[in-house]
């Protein structure tokens, strides 16, 4: 279980850089191996991708993250037909990853709450 | 910066465009060419003022040259032979012993300014017995194959530096090795496998051979005699059969006691690499254990 009492950003008490990189494939299989979501990934560069769903794990558990607003709306400009259900989708996907982590609940609504708090941006509104 | 060069009409050689193949390697002359086109260029390359045009963005004003004398080895053909359907096995000799590691690849030079990267099918003492050797697919009106399947023995050829990163890396001797290639991607493997035998590797070694039909298979059904004893399971995926090498290698991995221990190795087009790192991926391995080399295909001349 991941401690919720103690005062850090989830991001430093999972483990930092290199807990949320193990983090970041294990839900990037789970995005991958969903079909609706997958044919998204279909042809792009796997360790591009990688470090991209790092970057956004990072911000999403409040580590220090250097992902801004244009780079979520210029990577998700191009994907036809996005909408509210796929970034929902995304988000189960991070709160999945994150329970089989043993992070508690109140963290993973938090988690979720940022992610949330970019969809305009992916979405281009 | 190859691109920003394309852009005013000067076309560079260049095939992967992103640092791996060392088609586009540049000397400058003057001027600093910056970090990013020195990174994964062996140091003393770098020293010398090489870089990759792909991956540089230079940091001042830059004079460069073509990779000169200094970096290619002047080296013949020595033998020739066709292994199946437009597939040739090259032999070719350098002037002085080139080092490299089983896998890696090199980028032949025709004098013309032809450049295109072979991957290397044998093993440094066999290199220095034999010569180097390369399996080569033949394409029509290939500037570099076709010219390769009609050099008489005795014809002059250039070799770069060897690069890349498909090859064995000793310290996990138990892990479960897949190897999957599609056409001759599969020439680097066999040289990777059998050097993780001869580095004494334990764990189970898994060659998967892939192919449109079967008449493209160039080394069989079965594990090829030089692999024979050496403990390698040997599959086939024909596609025309419906076997396809992503799935198959999937299927290998889950077989394995342990999956996410495994290390990969993948060769081959684009596609079929793509695909198969994709089928490892879900199947549990991390990227990080994933080596692949993709046989794109040169850019400009
Ligand atoms: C890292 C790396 C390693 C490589 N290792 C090997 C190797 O071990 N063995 C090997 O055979 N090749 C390998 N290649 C590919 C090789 O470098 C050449 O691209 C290939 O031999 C074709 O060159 P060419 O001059 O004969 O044909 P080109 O003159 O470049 O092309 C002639 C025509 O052939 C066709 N063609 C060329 N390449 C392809 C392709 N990939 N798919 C479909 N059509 C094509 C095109 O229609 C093209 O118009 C590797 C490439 C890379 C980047
Ligand atoms: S390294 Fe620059 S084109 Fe391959």
């Amino acid at each position: 279980m991941v401690m919720t009492s103690d005062p850090r950003p989830l991001y430093d008490r999972l483990g930092g850089k290199p807990a949320v990189d193990a983090a970041t494939e294990i839900f990037y299989r789970k995005v991958l191996a969903d079909p609706v979501l997958s044919p998204y990934f279909d042809g792009v560069d796997m360790e591009r991708q990688v470090a991209k769903q790092a970057a956004f794990l990072t911000m999403a558990l409040g580590g220090p993250n250097h992902y801004t607003g244009k780079d979520l709306r210029a990577a998700h400009a191009h994907l036809p037909g996005i909408g509210d259900e796929h970034v929902d989708m995304v988000i189960g996907h991070l709160a999945q990853t994150l329970r089989e982590l043993g992070v508690a609940e109140p963290d993973i609504k938090a988690a979720g709450a940022v992610a949330t708090s970019v969809r305009d941006e992916v979405l281009g509104r | 910066m190859l691109a920003g060069l394309a852009r005013q009409g000067v076309e560079l050689p260049s095939a992967c465009q992103a640092g791996a193949c060392h088609t586009c390697l540049l000397r400058a002359e003057s001027g600093d060419p910056g970090e990013d086109g020195r990174r994964g260029l062996k140091p003393t390359l770098a020293a010398s003022g090489y870089f990759l045009a792909c991956q540089a963005r230079p940091v001042t004003d830059l004079r460069a040259a073509v990779a000169g004398p200094d970096v290619i080895t002047p080296a013949r053909v020595e033998r020739r032979w066709w292994l199946g359907p437009r597939v040739l096995a090259v032999r070719v000799r350098p002037r002085q012993p080139v080092e490299f590691r089983p896998g890696q690849h090199v980028t032949l030079h025709r004098g013309n300014g032809i450049i295109r990267v072979y991957s290397i099918a044998n093993r440094p003492g066999q290199a220095r017995r034999d010569g180097l050797e390369f399996h080569v697919r033949v394409y029509p009106g290939g500037q570099m194959s076709e010219w390769l399947a009609g050099a008489a023995p005795g014809t002059g050829v250039g070799l770069g530096v060897p690069a890349g990163h498909c090859f064995y890396l000793p310290g996990q001797p138990a892990a479960p090795l897949l190897l999957a290639g599609t056409g001759t991607g599969i020439a680097p493997l066999l040289a990777i496998a059998a050097d993780a035998r001869a580095a004494g590797h334990r764990g189970p070694v898994t060659l998967l051979h892939g192919a449109a039909e079967p008449a493209r298979l160039y080394l069989g059904e079965h594990t090829p005699p030089g692999l024979a004893g050496a403990g390698i399971r040997w599959r086939a995926c024909v596609q025309s059969r419906g076997e396809d090498i992503a799935e198959a290698a999937a299927d290998e991995l889950a077989a394995q006691p342990d999956p996410a221990a495994a290390r990969a190795y993948l060769c081959g087009g684009r596609g079929s690499v793509t695909r198969t790192k994709r089928a490892l991926f879900l199947g549990g391995m991390s990227l990080a254990s994933i080596n692949a080399d993709e046989f794109a295909p040169a850019a400009a001349s």
